[in-house]
């Protein structure tokens, strides 16, 4: 495949997987939880290159769900301690956060990997960073794991989507029928943080945050069926990660700035245009569902 | 046999206690309408028994057995404020929910499913609404939803929590003759319940709670004007006399 197919290949891998993963996220309001993973996994991947001296995918992979699960965790038990939910995302990643960054600049010398790389991402190294696939031949290490990553969030969610469906809904419901809302909750995160990792040298870990919220916020506003939620988040990941690197080759700029830009339009577009939510709709429409 | 058995139950709820000291016995086929003030620990209580919230103490045994070994006997109806009615589904998806727990781990929901949803709808008088967002219902017609999940759950022990709250005429109606059939159909229902007013027409056993059972028995028996004082305090003037 060509350098610039591989690039959009992993783009699109990006944007399914945030794509989906983000609808879960919006709602079961964890918007800020997925900005504390984003953040949280520098700390994560920096730890596991630290102790195996190696910058491989699968090692960053097993620092990063750690990572993740810590957050998760530490955020909870400072919760259950009376500290407010958001004040406790806040404080856990800032702190995870900045401990990540002060041992990269200390300790990791000059390998490669610096902070302005793990936050902002570099989709054109992409495709120098091979490996060797049976039966594929020389694939990019990144796109390799992404498609792993892909595979494993797809399954998770179609085998547990009806467990997902009403955990998110109506966690007490759920707990009452027996299904273990703190374990899938877990799970969740994990599959939150392995994403967010995979899609690291992609786009980085802020803008990694546009590819989860936006495109999902935007689908939000288009149906009121969450499979097909589900379907339109994903596709608008990968119009807005595909058409951010036409952008950012157009205007010459960034590429993971210009995909985050691309989910902003994406967004604006279904805030005006969308026919059940949309601000022009509302206008039009004359009022007739009193509701309540 | 009992129902359910509570022993010496007591939890807190942000450090400050809300129960203590509860105990009691339900007897089979009763109706009972849990009433006591803002704050009293109604809420907490369903929570409690349902393990949803930690317990400090105390023992709650269902059907002389444990909570986990009866799931499915046990039905639940959280508050209509609890959950997120702009969440894309609609009505008949939120019924099939009452179902998730019988259907299993790795199975979607059967035709089959679906009919005893749809059937639980038309029962609440719904069936026509099986298809609408959740988010277009009505205050009413959204409990009534609620009511037909927990319908196709068919449990033989019910608690619901507030289920009369912010609903029109015509959903009370229909709730409550919900009720009383599953009482006849020997169910056993407890429900969280503010109206003071209704608590003789819609209930055969009351529980006034304040943190602690002030009074539990049948509803000609407890519910006296000295009983609901002692619950809910001085301030509160006895309709009866109004």
């Amino acid at each position: 495949m060509s350098y610039e197919g591989w690039i959009l290949l992993t783009a699109a891998l990006v944007g399914i997987s945030c794509g989906v993963m983000g609808v879960f996220l919006i709602l079961r309001r964890m918007a800020m939880m997925a900005d504390a993973i984003s953040h949280t996994v520098l700390l994560g991947i920096v730890t596991a290159y630290l102790i195996t001296r190696e910058l491989s995918g699968w090692h960053m992979l097993v620092g990063a769900i750690i990572a993740g699960l810590l957050t998760a965790v530490f955020v909870q038990w400072l919760h259950s301690l009376g500290v407010q939910q958001d004040a406790s995302i806040g404080v856990v990643f800032t702190t995870l956060f900045a401990i990540g960054v002060i041992m990269i600049a200390t300790k990791t010398g000059n390998v490669h990997l610096d902070v302005q790389h793990a936050l902002m991402g570099e989709i054109t190294f992409v495709p120098w960073q091979t490996m060797e696939i049976p039966l594929l031949g020389e694939v990019p290490q990144a796109t390799f794991i992404l498609s792993i990553v892909l595979a494993i969030v797809l399954v998770m969610i179609l085998a547990f989507y009806k467990e997902w469906k009403i955990t998110t809904f109506d966690a007490a419901l759920a707990a009452s029928l027996g299904i273990p809302v703190m374990l899938m909750h877990y799970v969740f995160m994990t599959l939150v943080s392995i994403t967010t990792v995979a899609s690291f040298d992609a786009v980085g870990a802020i803008m990694v945050v546009a590819m989860l919220i936006t495109p999902a916020a935007a689908a939000y506003l288009w149906t009121d069926k969450l499979s097909i939620m589900l379907v339109l988040s994903a596709v608008f990941g990968v119009l807005s990660a595909i058409g951010g690197y036409y952008i950012a080759s157009w205007i010459d700029t960034s590429i993971s700035g210009s995909m985050a830009f691309a989910t902003g339009i994406l967004f604006l577009i279904s805030f005006i245009g969308s026919p059940r939510h949309g601000f022009i709709s509302r206008y039009i429409r004359p009022v007739t569902l009193a509701k309540e | 046999m009992s129902v359910l058995k509570v022993e010496d139950l007591s939890a807190s709820y942000r450090k400050n206690k809300v129960l203590s000291d509860v105990n009691f016995n339900v007897k089979p086929g009763s109706l009972t309408g849990i009433i006591g003030p803002n704050g009293a620990g109604k809420s907490t209580l369903l929570k409690v028994m349902l393990e949803l919230h930690p317990s400090l103490s105390g023992k709650v045994s269902f059907f002389d057995s444990t909570l986990a070994k009866t799931k499915r006997r046990v039905g639940y109806v959280p508050q209509r404020g609890s959950v997120d009615w702009d969440f894309p589904t609609n009505a008949l998806d939120v019924v099939l929910m009452g179902l998730y727990g019988k259907i299993g781990w790795f199975k979607w929901p059967s035709k089959q499913d679906k009919e005893l949803a749809l059937e639980a709808l038309a029962q609440m008088g719904m069936a026509d609404y099986a298809d609408r967002q959740i988010s277009q219902l009505s205050g009413g017609q959204q409990q009534r939803v609620f009511l037909a999940r927990a319908l196709v759950q068919d449990a033989d022990l019910y608690f619901m929590d507030e289920p009369l709250v912010g609903v029109d005429a015509a959903t009370e109606t229909a709730i409550m003759t919900t009720l009383k059939r599953l009482k006849s159909a020997g169910k056993t229902v407890m429900v969280v319940h503010h109206d003071l007013l209704t608590v003789e027409d819609y209930f055969d056993h009351v529980m006034l709670l304040n943190r602690t059972i002030v009074e539990y028995g049948k509803t000609d028996e407890v519910f006296t004007k000295d009983n609901v004082q002692k619950t809910y305090g001085g301030s509160l003037r006895w309709m009866k006399e109004a």
